[in-house]
């Protein structure tokens, strides 16, 4: 392999590693704050992207109008079915939140299928982002793609500063470390965990939005992501987000270069590096610091 | 002396009534059908059409077939193969089916192949391309009314090799329908003397193909052969697209990975060649009659699920036919299938010993939202049904 060809790979790990990120940090932050083990994240991944399906003709150009509009509204969405669904999950045990939150994804499908259909769609990216940068002799580069890795960045950018320097985050960080103590403070664990929720739902379906262009739009695109996710939030460590960035991009590197050196055992590349990591640090990389 | 003969004549009448009975009702009870087809998943667009083609054949012959009516049961298999011996089981054990019809994924269908074999239950194939379903795990009772996926891989291997082009690589999802079409396509490109120079796969049905794209431009190859479908598909030709390939390298792929997705692909699929058993556009008052009645019940166009559907549902009506409807005269049935001339909508066709379509395999070419006619690749392509031996 090439140097060039070996930087392209590079970049198509990083690319896939940071949209891993977006989706695993909201996981995280659910499983890692609320202690809820989460099954349906990999829907609200899919509710992103049929969302950006359904509303991008109304934006046409205004691709990243239609990125906040929709994170909007999946925040809202997240919100609702905290108060609704997930408020009740938090006393059971995790075998109970696990059968819940599976019955949540065969609930989301069918809706998908009943509203949507069944049919493979495609999103189109805007025009300005359509183009490609040649890299070497053949092969170009998406712009889009580049897009996605800056868009991950801020997004995780905006998550730290959050998290690590506003009241908001601080209480986080608390409810993460002693649900108990939070609450004996007077604060409001309720709320807390409805707007974490929210926030995770929120991650998730942008990183749906940000993947349909590249991705398309079909039936059960939410069950892989959903699997690569927990790999990511167990190698990482669960509630850390710094944890869920430097796992994704672990991932990232596993399964592109994986690929492309063994191409039958990429499928158990990213497990094995799952099951060392495990042996080797029981609770994941960043433990459960910030 | 009524009163002793009146309970004898009584019982007597009704065990004639009851006889008479019996016999009306074994004629005119329902065919029962089990439809076992992906529900959800990415191949559950796929699965819809099978069924609406297998419906409508037996709505325009009157919703019967030999006479019989049809009574339908139907799996959602999930395209899962760990579930699918489960799965069949609801339709052959609880439901006690009398035909199986599905289904998309060959991983199910493999499964599928053998529960029909061990219960003798008559099993349609309108889809799954595994080459062992008529080949090491053949049957009398079972039939495909599809492909196998050495067909349209083979086909591709010829049209690539008479090209020009001597090096090849190829690209699909490592489970038996890929892997059995890239060995189709390699032994006829090796025949017509080319060479594969790098054989590249994920895992189904993984969609991260931006690692092996970037491969494919590092070795440079004169053609890639692609497979992939429903989902995976319409990925994989805008991402080769999308990272400039698409003008650099040709793509010559089976069907697979332009039916039914030409819309979601858009400009990235225009101009792709590739071979396959059917072409939307083939002028043939039989294909026009089959897409215009399609489009009149269902307000949507026909594609090549929808052909092998309405051909499932053709098959197991010559059979019925022959036997008028008498389903238990079982030997004579399935005489009539083996030796029955299908009038499909890709053109007659007849099925080889191992009960396999043979077909001619047509080169088509990406153009708007049809895959159009460009010429017959290969003529009545029998698959070798290597390994079957009934």
């Amino acid at each position: 392999m090439d140097f060039a060809t070996f930087l392209v790979q590079c970049l198509n790990a990083v690319q896939y590693g940071l949209l891993l990120f977006l989706v695993a940090s909201g996981l995280t932050l659910i499983f890692g704050i609320m202690g809820v083990i989460n099954l349906a994240h990999g829907s609200f991944y899919m509710a992103g992207a049929y969302l950006a399906f359904g509303i991008a003709p109304l934006f046409g150009q205004n691709f990243l109008l239609m990125l906040l509009v929709g994170v909007a509204l999946s925040a809202l969405f997240g919100y609702l079915l905290e108060w609704v669904f997930f408020s009740f999950l938090y006393q059971r045990e995790h075998l109970q939140q696990v059968l819940m939150t599976y019955a949540l994804i065969l609930v989301f499908e069918e809706l998908r299928s009943i509203l949507v259909g069944n049919d493979v769609h495609g999103v189109k990216a805007p025009d300005w982002l359509a183009g490609s940068i040649p890299l070497g002799e053949l092969m170009t580069y998406p712009v889009y793609r580049l897009f996605a890795s800056a868009a991950c960045i801020v997004v995780g950018l905006g998550l730290y500063f959050v998290v690590n320097r506003t009241r908001l985050g601080m209480m986080i960080r608390a409810g993460a470390s002693n649900r108990e103590m939070v609450r004996g403070l007077g604060i409001d664990i309720t709320q807390l965990y409805r707007i974490v929720f929210a926030g995770g739902v929120a991650l998730a379906a942008l990183a749906g939005m940000i993947a349909a262009p590249m991705s398309s739009v079909y039936p059960g695109m939410g069950g892989h992501v959903l699997i690569i996710s927990f790999v990511v939030v167990v190698i990482g460590g669960i509630g850390s987000i710094s944890g869920a960035l430097i796992a994704s991009l672990l991932v990232g590197f596993v399964d592109t270069f994986g690929k492309v050196f063994f191409a039958e055992l990429s499928g158990i590349g990213v497990y094995l590096l799952m099951a060392v990591v495990l042996v080797w640090r029981p609770e994941g990389l960043m433990k459960r610091g910030y | 002396m009524f009163q002793r003969s009146t309970p004898r004549l009584a019982v007597a009448a009704a065990a004639l009534a009851l006889l008479l009975a019996g016999a009306a009702q074994a004629q005119q009870a329902p065919l029962k059908v089990g439809l076992m087809l992906p529900a959800t998943g990415t191949f559950a667009a796929l699965g819809d059409m099978i069924e609406k083609g297998f419906k409508l054949y037996v709505q325009e012959q009157g919703g019967k077939l030999g006479g019989r009516e049809i009574q339908y049961f139907k799996v959602d298999d999930e395209s899962e193969p760990s579930k699918a011996t489960d799965n069949v089981n609801k339709l052959i054990k609880r439901d006690q089916v009398d035909v199986i019809v599905g289904t998309v994924h060959s991983g199910v269908a493999l499964a599928m192949a053998r529960a029909a074999k061990e219960s003798n239950t008559l099993l349609i194939v309108p889809n799954a391309g595994a080459d062992a379903i008529t080949g090491a795990q053949c049957a009398p009772n079972i039939f495909r009314s599809s492909f196998s996926n050495w067909q349209p891989g083979y086909a591709a291997g010829v049209v690539a090799a008479g090209k020009g082009y001597k090096r090849a690589m190829t690209i699909t999802w490592n489970y038996a329908a890929g892997q059995e079409t890239v060995k189709g396509f390699i032994e006829a490109f090796e025949k017509g003397g080319g060479k594969s120079i790098k054989d590249l796969s994920l895992p189904f049905p993984g969609v991260e193909f931006q690692a092996l794209l970037t491969e494919i431009a590092a070795q440079k190859p004169d053609v890639v052969f692609a497979f992939f479908a429903g989902g995976g598909a319409v990925k994989f030709v805008k991402d080769y697209d999308a990272a400039g390939l698409k003008r650099s390298i040709p793509l010559v792929a089976s069907g697979f990975l332009t039916d039914g997705t030409l819309e979601a692909q858009g400009p990235s699929a225009q101009g792709i060649l590739s071979t396959l058993h059917y072409a939307d556009n083939l002028d043939t008052p039989r294909n026009n009659a089959f897409r215009k009645s399609f489009a009149l019940t269902y307000k949507a166009n026909a594609d090549v699920y929808s052909v092998q559907g309405y051909d499932a549902a053709q098959m197991l009506g010559a059979g019925l036919v022959a036997v008028k409807g008498d389903f238990a005269k079982r030997d004579a049935m399935l005489a009539a299938m083996n030796k029955a001339t299908i009038d499909s909508p890709r053109g007659k066709f007849s099925l080889s010993p191992q009960r396999n379509p043979v077909q001619d395999i047509f080169l088509r070419q990406a153009t708007g939202v049809n895959n159009e006619f460009r010429g017959v690749a290969v003529k009545a392509l029998a698959d070798p049904g290597r390994g079957c031996k009934v």
